[in-house]
Protein backbone atom coordinates (compact mmCIF):
# COMPACT_ATOMS: atom_id res chain seq x y z
CA UNK A 1 0.00 0.00 0.00
CA UNK A 2 2.80 1.89 0.60
CA UNK A 3 4.18 2.12 -3.16
CA UNK A 4 0.64 3.48 -4.22
CA UNK A 5 1.12 6.11 -2.10
CA UNK A 6 4.59 7.05 -3.05
CA UNK A 7 3.08 7.11 -6.68
CA UNK A 8 0.71 9.39 -5.21
CA UNK A 9 3.21 11.87 -3.86
CA UNK A 10 4.97 11.44 -6.88
CA UNK A 11 2.34 12.15 -9.07
CA UNK A 12 1.18 14.95 -7.01
CA UNK A 13 4.53 16.50 -7.25
CA UNK A 14 4.45 16.19 -10.86
CA UNK A 15 1.17 17.69 -11.15
CA UNK A 16 2.40 20.69 -8.70
CA UNK A 17 5.26 21.39 -10.74
CA UNK A 18 3.09 21.48 -13.91
CA UNK A 19 0.66 23.98 -12.61
CA UNK A 20 3.51 26.29 -11.57
CA UNK A 21 4.87 25.84 -14.83
CA UNK A 22 1.87 26.89 -15.98
CA UNK A 23 1.35 29.87 -13.57
CA UNK A 24 4.89 31.52 -14.54
CA UNK A 25 3.90 31.25 -18.16
CA UNK A 26 0.51 32.51 -17.70
CA UNK A 27 2.32 35.62 -15.96
CA UNK A 28 5.33 36.41 -17.69
CA UNK A 29 2.79 36.46 -20.97
CA UNK A 30 0.45 38.63 -18.64
CA UNK A 31 3.52 41.09 -17.86
CA UNK A 32 5.02 40.64 -21.63
CA UNK A 33 1.88 42.11 -23.16
CA UNK A 34 1.64 44.98 -21.13
CA UNK A 35 5.26 46.07 -21.70
CA UNK A 36 4.68 45.19 -25.08
CA UNK A 37 1.15 46.81 -25.57
CA UNK A 38 0.25 43.39 -27.24
CA UNK A 39 -3.07 42.00 -27.36
CA UNK A 40 -3.69 38.25 -28.22
CA UNK A 41 -6.96 39.48 -29.52
CA UNK A 42 -5.81 41.97 -31.96
CA UNK A 43 -3.26 39.45 -33.45
CA UNK A 44 -5.68 36.80 -34.01
CA UNK A 45 -8.02 39.29 -35.68
CA UNK A 46 -5.68 40.71 -37.71
CA UNK A 47 -4.56 37.17 -38.91
CA UNK A 48 -7.87 36.56 -41.96
CA UNK A 49 -7.79 40.10 -42.42
CA UNK A 50 -4.10 40.28 -43.63
CA UNK A 51 -4.48 36.71 -45.33
CA UNK A 52 -7.20 37.96 -47.05
CA UNK A 53 -5.38 41.57 -48.19
CA UNK A 54 -2.02 39.51 -49.14
CA UNK A 55 -4.39 37.29 -51.54
CA UNK A 56 -5.73 40.54 -53.24
CA UNK A 57 -3.04 42.44 -53.45
CA UNK A 58 0.63 40.67 -52.83
CA UNK A 59 0.34 38.97 -56.07
CA UNK A 60 2.86 40.06 -58.84
CA UNK A 61 1.31 41.73 -61.78
CA UNK A 62 2.21 42.57 -65.62
CA UNK A 63 4.66 45.58 -64.15
CA UNK A 64 5.92 43.69 -61.35
CA UNK A 65 7.39 40.93 -63.88
CA UNK A 66 9.32 43.94 -66.19
CA UNK A 67 11.09 44.45 -62.88
CA UNK A 68 12.44 41.02 -63.36
CA UNK A 69 15.85 41.32 -64.33
CA UNK A 70 16.10 43.99 -61.78
CA UNK A 71 15.20 41.95 -58.65
CA UNK A 72 17.11 38.82 -60.63
CA UNK A 73 20.36 40.85 -60.32
CA UNK A 74 20.16 41.68 -56.78
CA UNK A 75 19.34 38.01 -56.16
CA UNK A 76 22.48 37.41 -57.74
CA UNK A 77 24.13 39.97 -55.61
CA UNK A 78 23.04 38.79 -52.26
CA UNK A 79 23.68 34.95 -53.23
CA UNK A 80 27.51 36.40 -54.04
CA UNK A 81 27.74 37.94 -50.73
CA UNK A 82 26.42 35.13 -48.87
CA UNK A 83 28.83 32.62 -49.82
CA UNK A 84 31.59 35.17 -49.67
CA UNK A 85 31.04 35.57 -45.78
CA UNK A 86 30.46 32.23 -45.86
CA UNK A 87 33.59 30.95 -47.31
CA UNK A 88 36.19 33.64 -45.90
CA UNK A 89 34.22 33.38 -42.39
CA UNK A 90 34.71 29.60 -42.95
CA UNK A 91 38.47 29.95 -43.49
CA UNK A 92 39.01 32.26 -40.65
CA UNK A 93 36.85 30.29 -38.24
CA UNK A 94 38.78 26.89 -39.15
CA UNK A 95 42.43 28.64 -38.29
CA UNK A 96 40.51 29.83 -34.97
CA UNK A 97 38.91 26.57 -34.39
CA UNK A 98 42.55 24.64 -34.93
CA UNK A 99 43.93 27.13 -32.04
CA UNK A 100 41.04 26.39 -29.80
CA UNK A 101 40.17 22.89 -29.58
CA UNK A 102 41.62 21.00 -26.85
CA UNK A 103 42.93 18.22 -29.73
CA UNK A 104 45.30 20.77 -31.48
CA UNK A 105 45.06 23.86 -29.39
CA UNK A 106 49.56 25.64 -29.19
CA UNK A 107 48.42 26.42 -25.31
CA UNK A 108 45.22 26.57 -22.95
CA UNK A 109 44.90 30.20 -22.82
CA UNK A 110 44.41 30.38 -26.37
CA UNK A 111 41.35 28.46 -25.76
CA UNK A 112 39.59 31.02 -23.62
CA UNK A 113 40.60 33.60 -26.07
CA UNK A 114 39.21 32.09 -29.22
CA UNK A 115 36.13 31.42 -27.19
CA UNK A 116 35.54 35.08 -26.00
CA UNK A 117 36.51 36.45 -29.50
CA UNK A 118 34.07 33.92 -31.16
CA UNK A 119 31.42 34.64 -28.90
CA UNK A 120 31.28 38.38 -28.66
CA UNK A 121 31.20 37.93 -32.93
CA UNK A 122 28.05 35.77 -32.29
CA UNK A 123 26.31 37.01 -29.74
CA UNK A 124 26.32 40.62 -31.39
CA UNK A 125 23.29 40.64 -33.89
CA UNK A 126 24.40 40.61 -37.18
CA UNK A 127 21.90 43.91 -37.41
CA UNK A 128 23.93 45.58 -34.88
CA UNK A 129 27.18 45.00 -36.99
CA UNK A 130 25.67 45.88 -39.77
CA UNK A 131 24.70 49.34 -37.72
CA UNK A 132 28.41 49.90 -36.33
CA UNK A 133 29.72 49.28 -39.78
CA UNK A 134 27.20 51.27 -41.13
CA UNK A 135 29.02 54.45 -39.71
CA UNK A 136 32.68 53.80 -41.29
CA UNK A 137 31.64 51.53 -44.79
CA UNK A 138 28.83 53.44 -45.18
CA UNK A 139 25.63 52.22 -47.64
CA UNK A 140 27.45 49.78 -49.36
CA UNK A 141 27.89 45.93 -50.40
CA UNK A 142 31.26 45.57 -48.10
CA UNK A 143 29.06 46.64 -45.00
CA UNK A 144 26.68 43.80 -45.16
CA UNK A 145 29.38 41.35 -46.08
CA UNK A 146 31.25 42.24 -43.18
CA UNK A 147 28.27 42.35 -40.62
CA UNK A 148 27.34 39.10 -42.39
CA UNK A 149 31.37 37.60 -42.04
CA UNK A 150 31.69 38.20 -38.54
CA UNK A 151 28.60 36.92 -37.86
CA UNK A 152 29.79 33.65 -39.56
CA UNK A 153 33.30 33.76 -38.03
CA UNK A 154 31.24 33.55 -34.92
CA UNK A 155 28.90 30.25 -35.34
CA UNK A 156 31.29 28.66 -37.34
CA UNK A 157 34.46 28.58 -34.90
CA UNK A 158 32.30 27.34 -32.10
CA UNK A 159 30.49 24.52 -34.74
CA UNK A 160 34.08 23.77 -35.90
CA UNK A 161 35.68 23.42 -32.57
CA UNK A 162 33.26 21.09 -31.52
CA UNK A 163 33.63 19.17 -34.98
CA UNK A 164 37.48 18.46 -34.09
CA UNK A 165 36.83 17.96 -30.66
CA UNK A 166 34.30 14.56 -31.29
CA UNK A 167 35.89 13.55 -35.02
CA UNK A 168 39.53 14.23 -35.17
CA UNK A 169 40.98 12.97 -31.36
CA UNK A 170 41.67 9.46 -32.65
CA UNK A 171 43.98 9.97 -35.64
CA UNK A 172 45.31 13.15 -33.93
CA UNK A 173 46.46 10.54 -31.05
CA UNK A 174 47.74 8.16 -33.49
CA UNK A 175 49.95 10.76 -35.81
CA UNK A 176 51.53 12.33 -31.96
CA UNK A 177 52.11 8.80 -31.41
CA UNK A 178 54.34 8.07 -34.30
CA UNK A 179 56.35 11.63 -34.18
CA UNK A 180 54.20 13.90 -36.74
CA UNK A 181 55.00 17.38 -36.20
CA UNK A 182 52.04 20.15 -35.18
CA UNK A 183 51.84 21.18 -38.70
CA UNK A 184 51.78 17.64 -40.45
CA UNK A 185 49.16 16.59 -37.59
CA UNK A 186 47.21 19.40 -38.73
CA UNK A 187 46.98 18.96 -42.20
CA UNK A 188 47.25 15.23 -43.13
CA UNK A 189 44.92 14.23 -39.46
CA UNK A 190 42.73 16.91 -38.49
CA UNK A 191 41.70 18.53 -41.69
CA UNK A 192 40.78 15.34 -43.44
CA UNK A 193 38.50 14.05 -40.93
CA UNK A 194 37.22 17.28 -40.32
CA UNK A 195 36.72 18.67 -44.03
CA UNK A 196 32.75 17.09 -44.49
CA UNK A 197 31.09 18.22 -41.44
CA UNK A 198 33.20 21.46 -42.63
CA UNK A 199 31.27 21.69 -45.53
CA UNK A 200 28.00 20.64 -44.05
CA UNK A 201 28.16 23.51 -42.02
CA UNK A 202 29.36 26.13 -44.80
CA UNK A 203 26.65 25.13 -46.81
CA UNK A 204 23.98 25.79 -43.62
CA UNK A 205 25.29 28.83 -43.12
CA UNK A 206 24.95 29.59 -46.64
CA UNK A 207 21.06 29.47 -46.21
CA UNK A 208 20.91 31.40 -43.16
CA UNK A 209 23.12 34.39 -45.10
CA UNK A 210 20.78 34.66 -47.63
CA UNK A 211 18.04 35.04 -45.00
CA UNK A 212 19.99 37.53 -43.32
CA UNK A 213 21.27 39.24 -46.07
CA UNK A 214 17.89 40.19 -46.28
CA UNK A 215 17.30 42.04 -43.63
CA UNK A 216 21.02 43.83 -43.55
CA UNK A 217 20.32 44.58 -47.07
CA UNK A 218 17.17 46.72 -45.87
CA UNK A 219 19.07 48.63 -43.06
CA UNK A 220 22.57 49.22 -44.98
CA UNK A 221 20.34 50.04 -48.39
CA UNK A 222 21.88 47.09 -50.59
CA UNK A 223 20.93 43.84 -52.42
CA UNK A 224 17.57 42.46 -52.26
CA UNK A 225 16.75 43.50 -48.95
CA UNK A 226 16.88 46.91 -50.14
CA UNK A 227 15.43 46.41 -53.26
CA UNK A 228 12.15 45.16 -51.29
CA UNK A 229 12.05 48.41 -49.12
CA UNK A 230 11.74 50.44 -52.15
CA UNK A 231 8.71 48.65 -53.23
CA UNK A 232 7.54 48.26 -49.54
CA UNK A 233 7.95 52.36 -49.08
CA UNK A 234 6.36 53.41 -52.36
CA UNK A 235 3.33 50.38 -52.10
CA UNK A 236 4.51 48.95 -55.02
CA UNK A 237 3.39 45.47 -53.18
CA UNK A 238 3.21 43.33 -56.68
CA UNK A 239 6.79 44.13 -57.13
CA UNK A 240 7.85 43.23 -53.53
CA UNK A 241 5.53 39.81 -53.98
CA UNK A 242 7.86 39.25 -56.50
CA UNK A 243 10.68 39.64 -54.46
CA UNK A 244 9.51 37.71 -51.72
CA UNK A 245 8.63 34.88 -54.58
CA UNK A 246 12.75 34.92 -55.64
CA UNK A 247 14.08 34.77 -52.02
CA UNK A 248 11.69 31.91 -51.48
CA UNK A 249 13.08 30.07 -55.06
CA UNK A 250 16.16 30.88 -54.36
CA UNK A 251 16.51 29.56 -50.51
CA UNK A 252 14.17 26.37 -51.45
CA UNK A 253 16.99 25.57 -54.13
CA UNK A 254 19.61 26.04 -52.24
CA UNK A 255 18.49 24.03 -49.00
CA UNK A 256 17.16 20.98 -51.80
CA UNK A 257 20.58 21.46 -53.27
CA UNK A 258 22.73 21.13 -49.72
CA UNK A 259 20.65 18.38 -48.74
CA UNK A 260 20.93 16.25 -51.21
CA UNK A 261 24.89 17.22 -50.93
CA UNK A 262 25.01 16.55 -47.58
CA UNK A 263 23.61 12.87 -47.90
CA UNK A 264 26.43 12.47 -50.23
CA UNK A 265 29.58 14.39 -48.20
CA UNK A 266 28.33 12.92 -44.48
CA UNK B 1 44.86 12.18 -57.48
CA UNK B 2 48.02 11.24 -59.31
CA UNK B 3 50.50 9.73 -56.91
CA UNK B 4 54.07 11.18 -57.81
CA UNK B 5 56.51 8.15 -58.73
CA UNK B 6 58.05 6.52 -55.24
CA UNK B 7 54.82 8.15 -53.60
CA UNK B 8 51.56 5.35 -52.84
CA UNK B 9 48.85 7.60 -53.44
CA UNK B 10 46.52 6.66 -50.48
CA UNK B 11 43.02 8.59 -51.35
CA UNK B 12 40.52 7.49 -53.66
CA UNK B 13 38.59 9.65 -55.59
CA UNK B 14 34.88 7.99 -53.74
CA UNK B 15 31.49 9.60 -54.72
CA UNK B 16 31.56 11.46 -50.78
CA UNK B 17 34.74 12.96 -51.54
CA UNK B 18 33.97 14.34 -55.30
CA UNK B 19 31.05 15.85 -54.05
CA UNK B 20 33.03 17.02 -51.38
CA UNK B 21 35.85 18.86 -53.37
CA UNK B 22 32.79 19.79 -55.91
CA UNK B 23 31.26 21.66 -52.97
CA UNK B 24 34.79 23.66 -51.65
CA UNK B 25 35.31 24.71 -55.25
CA UNK B 26 32.30 25.80 -56.02
CA UNK B 27 32.04 28.16 -53.07
CA UNK B 28 35.61 29.32 -53.76
CA UNK B 29 35.13 29.62 -56.78
CA UNK B 30 32.02 31.97 -56.14
CA UNK B 31 33.62 33.60 -53.26
CA UNK B 32 36.92 34.61 -55.70
CA UNK B 33 34.26 35.70 -58.73
CA UNK B 34 32.46 37.76 -55.88
CA UNK B 35 35.59 40.22 -55.08
CA UNK B 36 35.71 41.19 -59.33
CA UNK B 37 31.87 41.09 -59.61
CA UNK B 38 30.46 43.32 -56.37
CA UNK B 39 30.03 46.88 -56.90
CA UNK B 40 31.82 48.38 -53.83
CA UNK B 41 31.38 51.69 -55.59
CA UNK B 42 35.27 52.63 -55.64
CA UNK B 43 34.97 52.85 -51.48
CA UNK B 44 38.44 53.49 -50.08
CA UNK B 45 38.60 50.18 -47.51
CA UNK B 46 41.76 51.50 -46.10
CA UNK B 47 40.14 54.49 -44.84
CA UNK B 48 37.07 52.95 -44.19
CA UNK B 49 38.56 50.22 -42.00
CA UNK B 50 40.83 53.09 -40.28
CA UNK B 51 37.22 54.91 -39.07
CA UNK B 52 35.54 51.84 -38.06
CA UNK B 53 39.07 50.50 -35.74
CA UNK B 54 38.30 54.17 -34.22
CA UNK B 55 34.53 53.46 -33.62
CA UNK B 56 35.09 50.13 -32.26
CA UNK B 57 37.55 51.43 -30.14
CA UNK B 58 35.51 53.93 -28.85
CA UNK B 59 32.21 51.41 -28.22
CA UNK B 60 33.80 49.66 -25.90
CA UNK B 61 35.96 52.68 -23.94
CA UNK B 62 33.23 55.31 -24.24
CA UNK B 63 29.81 54.21 -23.93
CA UNK B 64 27.42 57.15 -23.89
CA UNK B 65 23.86 57.53 -23.18
CA UNK B 66 22.52 60.91 -24.68
CA UNK B 67 19.28 60.48 -26.24
CA UNK B 68 18.17 57.93 -23.59
CA UNK B 69 18.65 57.03 -19.97
CA UNK B 70 20.10 53.75 -18.59
CA UNK B 71 16.76 53.16 -17.72
CA UNK B 72 14.98 53.55 -20.55
CA UNK B 73 17.16 51.35 -21.85
CA UNK B 74 16.41 48.91 -19.71
CA UNK B 75 12.92 48.69 -20.46
CA UNK B 76 13.98 48.56 -23.79
CA UNK B 77 15.91 45.23 -23.02
CA UNK B 78 13.19 44.33 -21.42
CA UNK B 79 10.36 45.36 -24.24
CA UNK B 80 12.43 43.58 -26.75
CA UNK B 81 12.57 40.50 -24.65
CA UNK B 82 8.66 40.44 -24.26
CA UNK B 83 8.84 40.08 -27.83
CA UNK B 84 10.94 37.66 -27.80
CA UNK B 85 8.83 35.71 -25.39
CA UNK B 86 5.46 36.27 -26.74
CA UNK B 87 6.63 35.15 -30.17
CA UNK B 88 8.19 31.97 -28.59
CA UNK B 89 4.76 30.92 -26.87
CA UNK B 90 3.02 31.42 -29.67
CA UNK B 91 5.18 29.69 -31.63
CA UNK B 92 5.58 26.68 -28.85
CA UNK B 93 1.77 26.82 -29.18
CA UNK B 94 0.84 26.23 -32.13
CA UNK B 95 3.45 23.68 -33.07
CA UNK B 96 3.06 21.17 -30.07
CA UNK B 97 -0.21 21.48 -31.95
CA UNK B 98 0.80 20.31 -35.13
CA UNK B 99 4.39 18.61 -34.60
CA UNK B 100 2.43 14.73 -33.84
CA UNK B 101 1.26 15.42 -37.54
CA UNK B 102 4.55 16.26 -39.02
CA UNK B 103 6.46 13.64 -37.19
CA UNK B 104 6.90 10.12 -39.31
CA UNK B 105 5.78 7.56 -36.47
CA UNK B 106 2.93 9.21 -35.75
CA UNK B 107 1.23 10.65 -38.48
CA UNK B 108 -0.06 9.87 -42.39
CA UNK B 109 2.31 9.74 -44.92
CA UNK B 110 1.35 12.44 -46.94
CA UNK B 111 -0.47 14.79 -44.11
CA UNK B 112 3.37 14.17 -42.96
CA UNK B 113 5.02 15.29 -46.91
CA UNK B 114 2.45 18.57 -46.49
CA UNK B 115 3.10 19.49 -43.45
CA UNK B 116 6.73 19.24 -44.00
CA UNK B 117 7.00 21.01 -47.11
CA UNK B 118 4.64 23.93 -45.90
CA UNK B 119 6.78 24.44 -43.01
CA UNK B 120 9.95 24.81 -45.93
CA UNK B 121 8.09 27.36 -47.27
CA UNK B 122 7.51 29.24 -44.12
CA UNK B 123 11.43 29.08 -43.01
CA UNK B 124 12.34 30.12 -46.82
CA UNK B 125 10.80 33.79 -46.42
CA UNK B 126 13.19 35.95 -44.08
CA UNK B 127 11.48 37.38 -40.89
CA UNK B 128 11.64 40.32 -41.53
CA UNK B 129 9.72 39.75 -44.25
CA UNK B 130 6.80 38.69 -42.62
CA UNK B 131 6.91 40.58 -40.24
CA UNK B 132 6.82 43.95 -42.99
CA UNK B 133 4.16 41.92 -44.94
CA UNK B 134 1.98 41.73 -41.87
CA UNK B 135 2.36 45.11 -40.98
CA UNK B 136 0.74 46.67 -43.96
CA UNK B 137 -2.56 44.72 -42.18
CA UNK B 138 -2.12 44.89 -38.83
CA UNK B 139 -0.01 48.34 -38.91
CA UNK B 140 3.62 48.27 -37.82
CA UNK B 141 4.27 47.52 -34.00
CA UNK B 142 4.05 44.86 -31.59
CA UNK B 143 1.07 42.95 -33.12
CA UNK B 144 2.51 42.47 -36.49
CA UNK B 145 6.28 41.92 -35.02
CA UNK B 146 4.78 39.45 -32.75
CA UNK B 147 2.83 37.37 -35.69
CA UNK B 148 5.33 37.72 -38.23
CA UNK B 149 8.24 36.20 -35.87
CA UNK B 150 5.61 33.61 -35.19
CA UNK B 151 5.94 32.54 -38.45
CA UNK B 152 9.63 31.42 -38.53
CA UNK B 153 9.00 30.45 -34.63
CA UNK B 154 6.33 28.14 -35.66
CA UNK B 155 8.04 26.33 -38.61
CA UNK B 156 10.87 26.16 -36.97
CA UNK B 157 9.67 24.16 -33.61
CA UNK B 158 7.48 22.03 -35.73
CA UNK B 159 10.41 21.23 -37.86
CA UNK B 160 12.71 20.44 -34.00
CA UNK B 161 9.81 18.85 -32.42
CA UNK B 162 8.70 16.83 -35.08
CA UNK B 163 12.15 15.62 -35.14
CA UNK B 164 12.38 14.71 -31.55
CA UNK B 165 9.48 12.90 -31.97
CA UNK B 166 10.66 10.38 -34.18
CA UNK B 167 13.66 9.47 -32.01
CA UNK B 168 10.81 8.19 -29.52
CA UNK B 169 11.50 4.35 -29.35
CA UNK B 170 8.70 2.70 -31.62
CA UNK B 171 8.45 -0.34 -29.31
CA UNK B 172 6.84 2.24 -26.87
CA UNK B 173 4.64 3.06 -29.48
CA UNK B 174 3.62 -0.44 -30.28
CA UNK B 175 3.16 -1.62 -27.06
CA UNK B 176 0.48 1.44 -26.45
CA UNK B 177 -1.18 0.66 -29.54
CA UNK B 178 -1.56 -3.11 -28.66
CA UNK B 179 -3.02 -2.12 -25.09
CA UNK B 180 -5.69 0.00 -27.62
CA UNK B 181 -4.23 3.42 -26.95
CA UNK B 182 -6.32 5.57 -29.30
CA UNK B 183 -3.79 8.28 -31.25
CA UNK B 184 -4.05 11.28 -28.76
CA UNK B 185 -3.63 9.00 -26.01
CA UNK B 186 -0.40 7.80 -27.02
CA UNK B 187 1.07 10.98 -27.96
CA UNK B 188 -0.22 12.95 -24.79
CA UNK B 189 1.01 9.61 -22.23
CA UNK B 190 3.97 8.49 -23.98
CA UNK B 191 5.34 10.87 -27.24
CA UNK B 192 5.05 14.38 -24.96
CA UNK B 193 6.31 13.04 -21.46
CA UNK B 194 9.09 11.42 -23.01
CA UNK B 195 10.71 14.12 -25.20
CA UNK B 196 9.31 17.02 -22.62
CA UNK B 197 13.07 17.57 -22.31
CA UNK B 198 14.19 17.87 -25.90
CA UNK B 199 11.22 20.46 -26.42
CA UNK B 200 12.10 22.62 -23.34
CA UNK B 201 15.78 22.74 -24.98
CA UNK B 202 14.15 23.54 -28.39
CA UNK B 203 11.83 26.09 -27.20
CA UNK B 204 14.40 27.82 -25.09
CA UNK B 205 16.57 27.64 -27.99
CA UNK B 206 14.24 29.46 -29.85
CA UNK B 207 13.49 32.13 -27.32
CA UNK B 208 17.08 33.15 -27.69
CA UNK B 209 17.06 33.15 -31.44
CA UNK B 210 13.79 35.28 -31.08
CA UNK B 211 15.51 37.68 -28.59
CA UNK B 212 17.68 38.25 -31.55
CA UNK B 213 15.22 38.58 -33.91
CA UNK B 214 13.20 41.21 -31.78
CA UNK B 215 16.02 43.42 -32.34
CA UNK B 216 16.35 42.91 -35.52
CA UNK B 217 12.49 44.07 -36.07
CA UNK B 218 13.00 46.54 -34.02
CA UNK B 219 15.58 48.30 -36.06
CA UNK B 220 14.09 47.07 -39.43
CA UNK B 221 10.39 46.93 -39.01
CA UNK B 222 9.12 49.47 -36.23
CA UNK B 223 8.52 46.82 -33.73
CA UNK B 224 9.62 49.08 -30.83
CA UNK B 225 12.69 48.18 -27.83
CA UNK B 226 16.34 48.30 -27.97
CA UNK B 227 16.65 47.38 -31.66
CA UNK B 228 14.57 50.51 -32.51
CA UNK B 229 17.25 52.37 -29.82
CA UNK B 230 20.27 50.83 -31.96
CA UNK B 231 18.87 51.79 -35.59
CA UNK B 232 17.99 55.64 -33.76
CA UNK B 233 21.93 55.72 -32.42
CA UNK B 234 23.60 54.45 -35.76
CA UNK B 235 21.15 55.78 -38.50
CA UNK B 236 19.89 58.81 -37.65
CA UNK B 237 22.05 60.56 -34.28
CA UNK B 238 25.38 59.02 -35.70
CA UNK B 239 26.67 58.43 -32.26
CA UNK B 240 28.98 55.55 -31.77
CA UNK B 241 29.04 56.12 -28.00
CA UNK B 242 25.35 55.40 -28.15
CA UNK B 243 25.66 52.66 -30.35
CA UNK B 244 28.27 51.55 -28.16
CA UNK B 245 25.77 51.16 -24.64
CA UNK B 246 23.27 49.33 -26.63
CA UNK B 247 25.21 46.75 -28.28
CA UNK B 248 27.20 45.69 -24.51
CA UNK B 249 23.94 45.64 -23.15
CA UNK B 250 22.16 43.21 -25.98
CA UNK B 251 25.76 41.11 -25.86
CA UNK B 252 25.48 40.96 -21.91
CA UNK B 253 21.63 39.58 -22.60
CA UNK B 254 22.63 37.45 -25.68
CA UNK B 255 25.55 35.88 -23.97
CA UNK B 256 23.21 35.04 -20.62
CA UNK B 257 20.61 33.39 -23.00
CA UNK B 258 23.10 31.64 -24.63
CA UNK B 259 24.82 29.83 -21.70
CA UNK B 260 20.87 29.03 -20.37
CA UNK B 261 20.18 27.12 -23.99
CA UNK B 262 23.44 25.27 -23.32
CA UNK B 263 22.89 24.33 -20.22
CA UNK B 264 19.46 22.74 -20.87
CA UNK B 265 20.89 20.81 -23.96
CA UNK B 266 23.92 19.58 -22.27
CA UNK B 267 21.57 18.59 -19.04
CA UNK B 268 19.42 16.57 -21.46
CA UNK B 269 22.61 14.77 -22.70
CA UNK B 270 23.50 13.56 -19.19
CA UNK B 271 19.48 12.55 -18.28
CA UNK B 272 18.95 10.49 -21.35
Amino acid sequence: MTSTLAVRRVLLRRNLAFLAGLLLIGALTAGSSIITEFSFRDSVASFPKALHWLAANFVPDQRALKALPKIAVKLMETVLVSVMATVIGAAAAMGLAILASRTTRPHPAVTLVVRLIASVCRNVPVVAWAMIFLLSFGQNVLTGLLALLIGTVGYLTRAYVEAIEETAESSVEALHASGASWMHTVTQAVLPSVMPQIASWMLYMVETNIRDATLVGILTGTGIGFLFDVYYKSMNYPSAALVVIGVVIVVIAIETGSNALRRVIL
Amino acid sequence: MKARPGKISLRRATPASVALNATLIVLAGVTVAGFFLLDTKNLDVGQASVKLLGDLGKMMTRPVAKHFTLLEALKAILVTLSLGFLTTLMGAVLALMVAPFAAKNLGNRTVVAVIKAFVAFIRAVPTVLWVLIFAIGAGLGSVAAVVGMTFHSFAYLVKAYSEAFEEIDAGVIEALQACGAGRVQIVLRAVVPSSMGAVISWTFMRFEINFTNAVAMGAAAGAGGIGYDLFMAAGFYFNIGEVGTITWLILLVAIALEIGATRLKQGRHVHT
